[in-house]
This record gives structure tokens, sequence and C-alpha cells, in this order.
């Protein structure tokens, strides 16, 4: 039975402008795990807010076409009075969160539909078990990690008892511990509550394996499909469909045991992967005994870095390990308790900002923290004005790194990878040696994360200083030369990245899981096979 | 277990009192109870008692939640009024009478004749000094006995008890709450991140490059907040009948009516009576109608309510009982309420009890309940 249908709906924010969505036409079946994929942007997230009525409702713009839930139209409805039918989760949990507890936040939805206090509290219980976060009732939300805030989030829409699950990219924001956590539980709701599951998700590659079928959104379009046939021509595809489709392998293989299996069956043939240049210069930064202390908690122990010109250095480990801390204590305008930076001679922290930016540059976390002014063409005038650099040096600055954005966009309305351009070319407008990002690849798709490694290895090449820290293993192996993990506050392993990402199982990538150690990204394998077919 | 036992002795049922949250509003009424006797006198030693009471009640019950910690903050607060009013009788000066005694003489600073009447400085008598002290504690005691609510009662469930009809402006104060400490996030984040682009240069520029960030960064969180919480079913309206929403409509207006031309009347000397009193009661009466109506069609309900028991009913008791006992108590001996700033306070049995009164919620009142009691499962 369908439980939900979509029967050629269009949807536009203003009449005059373009379609997000257009004709589409989709059937989801009770209990299926449905997987929403394709670029930034692309209209997944319209699509996820129509099932509960959120778009039109709560976004205005037109629907054009029928909604159709158990057999019910719901266009008109809005969303509050489908609550008991359809549970929705939002991107940012803490966002989202309206109790101050957790047996509070998972009380909320049924207070709105006036259960009675047995009821909820017997719900409730269930609840926390079924998600296994028992232990957290009394804790403040606040005070959560972000997994288990994004399990407490599941789980305040789950105590209404919903028929139908959307999350709109649920582990976007999680390290991949608590990420393969994360999905691990909606799988198992699938299997337990017979629940239907709709989820956007960036990082494919760790749910496809598990989902029945693939949405597509692609300009406007969306088509729907077995997961190995909706991926052969998907525009956004984890590095596992990547080497699927380079070695030709049907059906596509979905995980790595597939595709082991395919590989034994249908071997790849590849010579040896060409060694990495290493371009390790000399030594821009040299920091020693870094400490960082907040209160009693010590968040960075000692720990010592080099970072040298023309490399990239990836920093790794779970959330909370003392990245960040570690990147702003170098920067020299965040909290240092003990150690030295030494940058040319230099320690940024004991010069004032406007110089210790000069020497190192930071992409924090949240970049558009940086943003202030109503266009493109203003922030880089500002940057340009700021580094006391000649008019345009910024602009030229971003055209390098991300072409063809328009002067007159507002910041807030570029897309996630544009704007990262933009900080960063303001970053870099102060022409700093040593460039530090953040966690640049959060909310990245696929083409964007590639674009983005590619802008990095531009600049290692013109002999910047480059660290980056992030979660992303695939990332790592395309960009890195070296990698540091770090886990509470000490470097706990640190080499070459091919070393690294070796080393421990949960740091390979899916091509080393397949092709061995010695492989590390598709372009690896993929130059491999071009020089292997020209020597043929 | 034995099946057989003839005779059972009848058990005596063991009373446990079990760690748990008190009702908020039973901690209010015990502390302004507590706060109504302070403000009736200004005898040092009955304010003291007042707030050794409060300090030890909430030395006993607090919980460990962060508003539990606050009450420190209020002594400090408390200390720096007594102070701030010592100096200011120092500086303005003025002897209470004739014969106050001087306690040390500053330079006297003239003012010019604008301002005859003020002296600055000059003869520092005791007399103004010990008024200035007395009424600096008695504001101190005032602002301690709020402090002590603050720190022991839970201000979410505070708000979780308003009647039902003000179930919204319970949840935009109940999200103000939760809003407040991530804006104070996101100013920190802003300040930190502007660093990186530079010296900010000063006025309004500077201002800008956090308030813009801040203030977009809240947009987008309550945006999402708002979808979130319509989605999960908030103001859903259900059915109600037209003829219900007249009706109470109808009652909230005549009682806006009444209460506004009550305390018209009430205020207003010149105006007749019988606008005043019966009024002001013809419009109390609606508007608690009108909260009966209006809630009885709400259909939503409270998780976990919290209800009245015996420790409740003794901490309302016992607020309430200080402050009426004080209140009769005072009326027989103004001269130990309101102490002459020219002798040694008064020091009488009767008046130092009655206060005390009020520490007996740090026994009848279950214990707080605190966070390592619900780590078990960790």
């Amino acid at each position: 039975m369908n439980i939900v249908e979509l029967n050629d709906v269009s949807f536009a924010y203003d009449d005059s402008g373009p379609t997000i969505l257009t004709d589409v036409n989709l059937a989801l079946f009770e209990g299926e795990l449905v997987l929403v994929s394709g670029r930034t942007g692309s209209g997944k997230s319209t699509l996820l807010r129509m099932f509960n009525g959120l778009v039109p409702h709560f976004s205005g713009g037109t629907l054009r076409g029928d909604v159709v839930l158990k057999g019910e139209s719901i266009v008109g409805k809005p969303p509050r009075e489908l609550a008991d039918f359809v549970g929705f989760v939002p991107q940012d949990p803490l966002s989202s969160f309206v109790g101050s507890t957790v047996e509070e936040e998972l009380a909320y939805g049924m207070e709105q539909l006036g259960l009675d206090q047995q009821t909820m509290r017997r719900r409730v219980e269930e609840t926390l078990d079924l998600l296994g976060i028992a232990h957290l009732r009394r804790r403040s939300v606040r005070a959560l990690s972000g997994g288990q805030q994004q399990r407490v989030a599941i789980g305040a829409v789950l105590t209404t008892h919903p028929k139908l699950l959307v999350l709109d990219e649920p582990t976007s924001a999680l390290d991949p511990m608590a990420a393969e956590d994360v999905l691990a539980t909606i799988s198992r709701l699938t299997q337990d509550l017979a629940l239907t599951v709709v989820i956007a998700e960036h990082r494919m590659e760790r749910v496809v394996p598990f989902v029945d079928r693939i949405a597509i959104v692609e300009n406007g379009r969306v088509r729907i499909g077995d997961p190995a046939e909706a991926l052969i021509e998907s525009p956004v595809a984890p590095p596992i469909v990547e080497l699927g489709r380079l070695a030709g392998w049907r059906p596509l293989p979905l995980s790595v045991r597939d595709a082991r299996s395919q590989a034994r069956t249908n071997p790849l043939t590849l010579g040896k992967p060409e060694p990495r240049a290493t371009h390790t210069g000399e030594c821009a930064l040299s920091a020693r005994d870094i400490v960082v202390q907040y209160g009693t908690k010590v968040a960075v122990n000692r720990v010592d870095v080099n970072l040298n010109r023309g490399e990239v250095l990836a920093l790794m480990g779970r959330n909370g390990c003392g990245k960040s801390s570690l990147m702003w204590a170098l920067q020299g305008t965040g909290r240092r308790t003990g150690g030295t930076v030494d940058v040319d001679g230099d320690d940024p922290a004991d010069l004032k900002a406007d110089e210790a930016r000069m020497l190192v540059g930071l992409v924090p976390q949240t970049a558009a923290d940086l943003l202030y002014l109503e266009s493109v063409a203003d922030e880089c005038a500002a940057a340009d004005q700021h580094a006391g650099a000649e008019a345009g040096t910024t602009r030229a600055l971003l055209d390098r790194l991300a072409p063809g954005i328009e002067q007159q966009k507002h910041p807030r309305d570029l897309s996630e990878g544009q704007r990262l351009s933009l900080v960063l070319a303001i970053v870099l407008s102060a022409e700093p040696e040593v460039v530090l990002l953040d966690e640049p690849t959060r909310g990245l798709d696929y083409p964007a994360k590639h674009a983005l490694a590619e802008m990095l290895a531009d600049l290692a090449h013109r002999r910047h200083a480059i660290m980056v820290s992030t979660h992303d293993v695939e990332f790592v192996a395309q960009v890195a030369d070296r990698a540091i993990v770090m886990a509470d506050g000490d470097i706990v392993s640190q080499g070459l990245a091919a070393d690294v990402l070796a080393e421990s199982p949960a740091f390979a990538p899916q091509v080393s899981k397949i092709l061995g150690p010695e492989w590390l990204t598709i372009e690896q394998v993929q130059a491999a096979r071009e020089s292997g077919a020209s020597d043929a | 277990m034995s099946q057989s036992t003839p005779e059972l002795t009848k058990p005596t049922p063991r009373k446990v009192v079990l760690p748990r949250e008190l009702h908020p509003v039973a901690w209010w009424v015990w502390a302004l109870g507590m706060a109504a006797a302070a403000s009736m006198t200004t005898n040092p030693w009955i304010l003291l008692t007042i707030v050794a009471v409060a300090a030890i009640v909430v030395e006993f019950r607090r919980g460990d939640a962060p508003w539990a910690l606050s009450f420190g903050f209020y002594l400090w607060f408390g200390l720096i009024i007594v102070v701030i009013r010592v100096v200011f009788r120092i500086i303005f000066g003025g002897a209470m009478g004739p014969d106050d005694p001087v306690l040390f003489s500053l330079p006297s600073i003239p003012l010019p004749e604008v301002a005859r009447g003020i002296e600055l400085l000059g003869d520092v008598t005791l007399g103004s000094v010990l008024a200035g002290l007395y009424d600096g504690m008695r504001l101190a005691a005032l602002i301690i006995c709020v402090g002590a609510a603050n720190s022991l009662a839970n201000p979410r469930q505070l708000l979780a008890s308003i009647p039902p009809a003000l179930y919204e402006v319970g949840t935009a104060l109940v999200v103000a709450l939760s809003v407040f400490p991530q804006l104070a996030d996101s100013v920190k984040r802003v300040t930190k991140a502007r660093r990186l682009r530079g010296e900010p240069g000063k006025g309004v520029s500077a201002t800008r490059r956090i308030v813009i960030p801040v203030l977009e960064d809240a947009l987008e969180r309550s945006m999402t907040l708002a979808a979130s919480m319509d989605s999960r079913g908030y103001g859903r309206a259900g059915d109600t009948p037209l003829r219900d929403r007249w009706l109470t409509g109808t009652l909230m207006i005549v009682a806006m009516i009444g209460l506004a031309v009550g305390s018209y009347g009430f205020l207003d000397g010149t105006a007749p009576r019988i606008l005043a009193w019966p009024m002001l009661g013809i419009g109390v009466l609606f508007a608690v109608a009108s909260m009966w109506a209006a809630g009885k069609r709400v259909k939503r309900t409270r998780y976990r309510t919290i209800r009245w028991q015996f420790g409740e009913y003794s901490a309302v008791g016992s607020g309430l009982a200080v402050a009426i006992g004080l209140k009769f108590a005072g009326a027989e001996h103004v001269g130990v309420m309101y102490p002459p700033v020219d002798s040694w306070p008064e020091l009488l049995p009767v008046v130092i009890l009655i206060p005390l009164i009020g520490a007996l919620p740090a026994i009848l009142t279950p214990p707080a309940l605190r966070d390592e009691d619900t780590m078990e499962g960790e």
C-alpha cells in the first residue's frame, strides 16, 4: 500500500521564478527506506518538506498537483495537523529543540496531541530504550554530544507514533562513528517499527547498503529506482559506486562486500599506483608544547606540530577531541595556555589580530560568521581594504577558487561551497603563508568536495602551508600529504596520509578497503588505468 | 518466601521521603512570605535571621541545575547594596538629630546656591550611617529571599504550571529561555571570528560586524524552531465550535473592561467608590471565567506534572506563617521592628523566633534531585 503519493507535483517560490520541482510523480510503499539524493540546492529539502506540508505552508510558494497521504489529500493542510502521521527531523537538532531536558523533549509532541499522562510516560520509556538513550533522560539537551542530540531529535518525533519518518541530512554535523550510530539506529527503526523512512544524506556511502530505493533529484525532476540502477547515472555517487562505474561492474556494488566479490570475479587489471608526489618544502609553522585549557578541561595536551610549505596536513579525530582548539591556538587569536608557535620567527599570539592574520589565516567552522555585508562585491571590497591590498585582489582570488559568482548576490544566498570559497578568498587576501581550515567539508556534496580538494591542491602548489581538519576520510585520501589523528587532546597517530589511513580500518577509504592499502582514491585508479591503457 | 506464616503482624508502613522536585510555586510562596517579613522591619537582628534562614534552606534543598548555583551571586549582590547605601549616607551626610554623635569628620564640599540644603561629605554621624545600614540590609534581605526562590524553583516548571489558556505566552517564554544561551554562544563565536578579518575599527561598522551575523543566525534558528514546533503539532486547532470561541471572547472583553475601570476607580480617590472594588471584583471574576473557558477547549496535556503534597504545603505554610506572624508580632512591638538609630537595636526572642519557622522546609520538604542520582546508566 502506498503511504505517500505525489501526483504531478510542481513547486515554485514565486510564479515568475524558476520551478524548484517539476511534475514529480512519486509513490512510497509502507515500510521502505528511501534515500533522497542530489546535489546541494537541487530541491531535496523541498521534496522532503512536502511530505508534512512545511512546503508550501511554511516556505511560501505555489504548489501544483496533489500530495496524498494514506489515501487522503493533504494539500492545504498545515504541518501541525499532520504531526501524528509524519515525523519530521530537521537538519540541526539543537535549534529544533523546545524542551530543556531529554524527557521533556520526547514528551513535547505528545503534549501537543493531548495524550494522557500514562500513555506519555510509557511511550517516553519505550523510546528511550529504542534509541539507547535511557541514561540521558534528565540531561539538558544542550549538554549532549551531536550524535546523542540527533538521536533525541529522532526520538522526539517517534513518540507520536508516526507512520512516516522524514530525516533531512541527519548526520551532516557528526563524526563518522556517531554518524554510523545514528544511521544504524535508523535502519533498525525500519525493521522494528515497520516505519517508512525518507532520508536525505550527503554521506551516501554509509546509507546506500541498506536503502530499498533511491530517489535522485536533478534539475527539478525526481526519478526513483533500485539503488544499483539509479546510481549508474546519479550526479552524486559514493566512491564505491564510482569505482564500480569505472570498472564497468554490473550490478553496481553498493557495499564493500559486494565490491570485493565483484573484484574477485571481474578483476581490475591495474599496475602499481603512481607514487604520490611529495612536495614538502621548508617549515612554515612550527608549534611546540601547545596546551589549551578551559577551566579544568585540557582540550589540547602538549601537542607538537610542524607545517611545511606546499603541503596539506589533515587533522582528524572525533568531535570534541581538540581539533578546533588547536587550530585557534595556532592562529594566535584563540586561547593558548602554554607552548610556542613560530611562523617566520614570530609568534602570532604576540601580534595584533591584524598582523596575526597575515601570518596564519583561519577559516572557522561556521564560515558565515565572517560575512556581514549585503553582496559579494561589498565583501570583496571590504576585504581588500582590511588587508591593505589593491582593489580587486580578493575578487581575483575568488575567481581563481570558484569562478563565476555573481557580484551582486547576497552571501547568504550562495551555496555552501561558494560561501566557503568567498571566506577563503577573504582570508587569503591578507596573504598568509599558513592557511588553516576548520571542518570545511561540512554540508558539501561530492562535486563540491572535489572542487575544494582542487582548491587546496592549488594553494599548496603556490607554496602555502595548509592544515585542514575534517571527518571525511575520502577527502583526506584525496587531498592530504600528511595526517594527524587526535584523541582527547593528544596526538595518537601521525605520518604520511596514506600510512595513517592504512593503519586503521576505521579510517580506511572505500577504495583501499576494496583494492588494498596502496590505493586511496578513484583518481589514482583512473590514472593507473589510463597509463595502463596507453602502455598497452 | 515462606507460604504459611500463621499470624502476620501487620507491618507498620515505612515512610520514605524520596528526592523529588518541589512544585516551584510552593518555593515562590515561601520566599515571598520571607520577603514580606523582611520588608516589615529594619531591625538588623531580624533581617540577619531571615537571610540566614533563607541560606540554610537553599543549602539543604537546592539541586545542581544551573539556576541552583545562583544563590551565592544574590548574597554578594545583597552585600553590595548594603555597602552602597552606607557609602551614600557618608557622601550625602546629614545628622539624624541634634545629639547624633559624630563618628568622624570629612572636609565638606560646598555646593552652589541651587543645591542648597544638600551637603557633600562633612560630618559623618553614627545615626546616618546606621540608618543607611539598616535600610540597605532590608533591601538586601528582600533580594536574597527572591534569590532563594530563584535557586530553589525550576523556572521551566514554573512556566509549565501556568494555566492552559496562557499556554502560548508560556511557550514564548520557554523558547526565549533556550534562545538566550544560544544567542550568547553565537555572539561569542562571531566576536572570535571577527578577529580573523583583522581589527574591526570602531563605532557603527564594528558593531555591525557582530550584530549582522548574530541576527542572521538567530533568525535562521528561530525559523528552524518554528518549523519544528509546527511539524510536531504546536498550535493544533482541533475543532472548536464557533459558539465556544464567542463565549471566551465575550468573557475576556468584559473582564478587561472591569479591570480597567476598577483599577482607575481604585487609584483615583475622587471617583465614586462603586467603580473601585466592585468593578475590580467583576473584572477578576470574568477573567477567571474566560481563562477557564479558554482552557477547557485546549486539547493539550502535560507530561509529569508535579502534584501538591505535604512538602509543598509545608513550604507554603511556613512562608505564610513567617509573614503573618511577624505582622502581628510587629504591631505590638513597633519599637523593635523599627529600632531607633541612637541606641542598640533591641533583641526580642518572639520576633527572632518567628522567622525561624521559615527554616522548616529545610527538613520537611523532600530533598532535591541531583544528577548523580540519575547517572547509574552510564
